[in-house]
């Protein structure tokens, strides 16, 4: 046998060259090495060349935007996922003596532990939290584990608008001072030779409180129950993390996160958000950096590298990651818009391989241009939840679907015994019961109570309920609306696949519509002329050029409610 | 020699023996194993990757195959790894597999 092995081996390359074109090629870089991985179509990197164009690409990223100064605390959000690994990596190696152009800033690592809003049990959340502490213990830098169910005990505070705006004007002068002041630190350090962040190296990780309790753990498992679709959940789950993670940064000193998103995340993400009705927010959604929460600045030093690279990346040089299953792990294509996106982008990318950088460039390109007429004055109120401003105004809102959604919502409200008992919301945590009783009424702040609409009943008691409705964005708002699975549904075929189904069934217009987006050109074109039009809303996005930018969320409505074919869960259909 | 070799490439390919790798959360769909050491049995056709993956789906994909595969290929957003470098340098679906090789798949797809 084993000789036949043998022969077999020989054979090979006489009988068929075709099967190994590669083999020949070299780097197209150093022109040497053998090739390990393509890049871009036709490029193929050996493996060091791909280290280095690797880590320049992490280190220009960071250069080019100035955002980070010299001994500022930056908290590193690490899910165990490769691109927030790969990340981490290249701040130890980057703050490492050897490294060329040293890093200079203070890490820390955050690991947030979901797995109560994804029903793992105890023990499986035990065993993943060993590994996290064995990869965070490799790392050395203070690390903060957290769990998700601590949501429930952040104060109040969190939801608070901080109103002071990273000075944006003189950005390049305040870096060249902090540089400055932090190289006379370390004059005066520089005997010391310590690493600055090895100094406070705390004694195991830090957390906010003990480990979650059992009552904590089902209010949060039942707060996801109640949430019927996949889609929002995802987004329930990413506007709880991200309190979380900001939460810990401010109590802890730090004023800037990092977020692993990788290119091909991004794409997927600025997709999602615009069906989501999110296209407002895309640059703050999408961006490098990310100023809404005010004093804490949110960075995506990742956004430059697809999950290819970080793939190969983390494979090649051995970057030690950890699995855990998310709320979407084994489900359908269609399960919810984000699977869904994500595979459409995919199935594309794998036919026409710039796919994913056109849609990433695309949201480059978009600024976050303050509304006309209002750059002078103060910002205007925001969303309760994703702290974005708010694009469902009193003000002009007779014109826009703010109003429609506010009005429909007092149209919705049918008052009877159904009513007092609070209406099966999506969000809520309690459908079905009273409104004073299951999570709701736990102290001081859930966030179930401010997912959830005013009820009927609420409403009719007061302002503040109607008041507090008028303060999320129409994005969130229409995670409420989404009845159950009816988002993915009537999606239908899926048009690469399906070229006959493209045209006349409405069902399908979701899907044509994004198709014929996915060139940066149409994108902009298409939403505008097709959604855009005559229906000026109150808040744009501007595009690079001069033109007026899409109502995302006007098409993203228009994806829903044709994808939907259930009209009736929109608050247009009345 | 050469007469066996012949011999031996015109009757049957012989058995390989291939390391097949799961990663990224592709393992779930295999029973959590992310390491299966195989042996391919001798067949007419030399074994290629379209073939492997075929076997895979028939002896060791245990839940849901439109996840793993689409088509007559891996679902996109499934990386493929021959020997640590891109399958898409050694003709993809059609490298022809050789003794000892460490094919690894790695899923780049949210949640696995």
């Amino acid at each position: 046998m084993c000789e036949v092995g043998e022969d077999y081996r020989e054979s090979a390359p006489g009988g068929p060259p075709l099967t190994r074109p590669g083999r020949e090629q070299k780097c197209v870089k150093c022109k040497e090495g053998p090739p390990v991985v393509v890049i871009r179509a036709g490029d193929a990197f050996c493996r060091d060349c791909f280290k280095v164009f690797y880590v320049h690409k992490f280190r220009a990223m960071l250069g080019k935007n100035r955002l980070i100064f010299p001994g500022e605390k930056v908290l590193l959000a690490w899910s165990g996922g490769p691109s927030s690994s790969s990340m981490v990596w290249q701040v130890l190696e980057g703050l490492s003596r050897d490294s060329a152009k040293r890093l200079r800033f203070v890490p820390g690592v955050i690991y947030v532990d979901e797995g109560a809003a994804c029903g793992r049990s105890p023990e499986d959340r035990a065993r993943t939290l060993v590994e996290v502490e064995q990869v965070l213990q490799r790392v050395g830098f203070p690390s903060h584990v957290i769990a998700l169910e601590e949501v429930f005990g952040l104060p109040p505070s969190v939801l608070r608008c901080f109103a002071q705006e990273p000075e944006s004007v003189g950005t390049e002068g305040a870096y060249k001072a902090a540089v400055d002041s932090f190289l006379q630190q370390q004059c005066v350090l520089g005997a010391a030779g310590e690493e600055p962040w090895s100094q406070p190296r705390p004694q195991g990780p830090q957390s906010l409180a003990g480990p979650p309790t059992a009552v904590q753990t089902e209010a949060l498992s039942r707060l996801f129950d109640s949430v019927k679709t996949l889609t929002a959940k995802e987004e329930l789950l990413q506007t709880l993390r991200t309190h979380l993670i900001l939460h810990v940064a401010r109590t802890h000193g730090y004023s800037k996160v990092m977020a692993g998103d990788s290119c091909t995340r991004l794409a997927v993400k600025l997709m999602t958000s615009l069906a989501l009705g999110r296209g407002a927010f895309l640059a703050w959604d999408t961006g490098f950096s990310d100023e809404r929460h005010g004093d804490v600045v949110v960075v995506r030093p990742m956004r430059e590298h697809t999950l290819k690279e970080v793939a190969f990346y983390n494979r090649l040089f051995a970057v030690p990651s950890v699995f855990t299953p998310a709320v979407d792990t084994k489900a359908p294509e269609k399960a919810s818009i984000h699977r869904l996106m994500e595979a459409f982008l995919l199935r594309l990318q794998a036919q026409f391989p710039s796919t994913v950088s056109t849609v990433y460039r695309t949201s480059e390109k978009l600024v976050k241009a303050p509304r006309d007429g209002c750059a002078a004055s103060p910002p205007g109120p925001r969303c309760l939840l994703c702290l974005c401003t708010l694009d469902v105004d009193s003000a002009d809102s007779a014109t826009a679907f703010g109003a429609q959604t506010s009005s429909h919502l007092c149209q919705m409200q049918a008052p009877g015994p159904q009513a007092e008992a609070g209406t099966p919301t999506t969000l809520c945590c309690c459908p079905g019961l009273g409104g004073a009783q299951g999570c709701c009424s736990s102290p001081p702040w859930t966030p179930c109570r401010l997912t959830s609409w005013p009820r009927p009943s609420s409403a009719a008691r007061g302002p503040g309920a109607s008041r507090r409705s008028k303060r999320i964005c129409w994005g969130t708002a229409m995670m409420r609306r989404c009845p159950v699975g009816a988002e993915v549904r009537a999606l239908g075929p899926h048009p690469t696949r399906n070229r006959q189904a493209r045209t006349g069934r409405q069902g399908q217009a979701g899907c044509l519509w994004l198709s014929t987006c996915i060139n940066k050109n149409v994108l902009i074109r298409k939403l505008y002329s097709t959604h855009g039009a005559g229906r000026a809303g109150p808040l744009a996005v501007c595009g690079a050029g001069q033109r007026r930018a899409p109502q995302g969320r006007l098409a993203g409505a228009a994806v829903l409610r044709q994808a939907g074919g259930a009209a009736a869960s929109l608050p247009t259909a009345q | 020699m050469g007469v066996s070799c012949e011999l031996g490439f015109l009757n049957m390919a012989a058995p390989l023996s291939v390391e097949v790798e799961f990663g990224g959360g592709a393992e779930l769909l295999f029973d959590g194993v992310k390491k299966h050491q195989v042996t391919l049995p001798g067949q007419e056709e030399p074994w290629d990757i379209r073939n492997l993956l075929v076997w895979i789906k028939k002896n060791l994909l245990k839940e849901r195959p439109e996840l793993f595969i689409q088509g007559d290929s891996v679902r996109p957003g499934i990386l493929v790894l021959i020997n640590d470098a891109d399958w898409e340098l050694l003709g993809e679906l059609d490298y022809q597999l050789q003794d000892q090789d460490s094919i690894l798949f790695i899923s780049t797809l949210h949640g696995g």
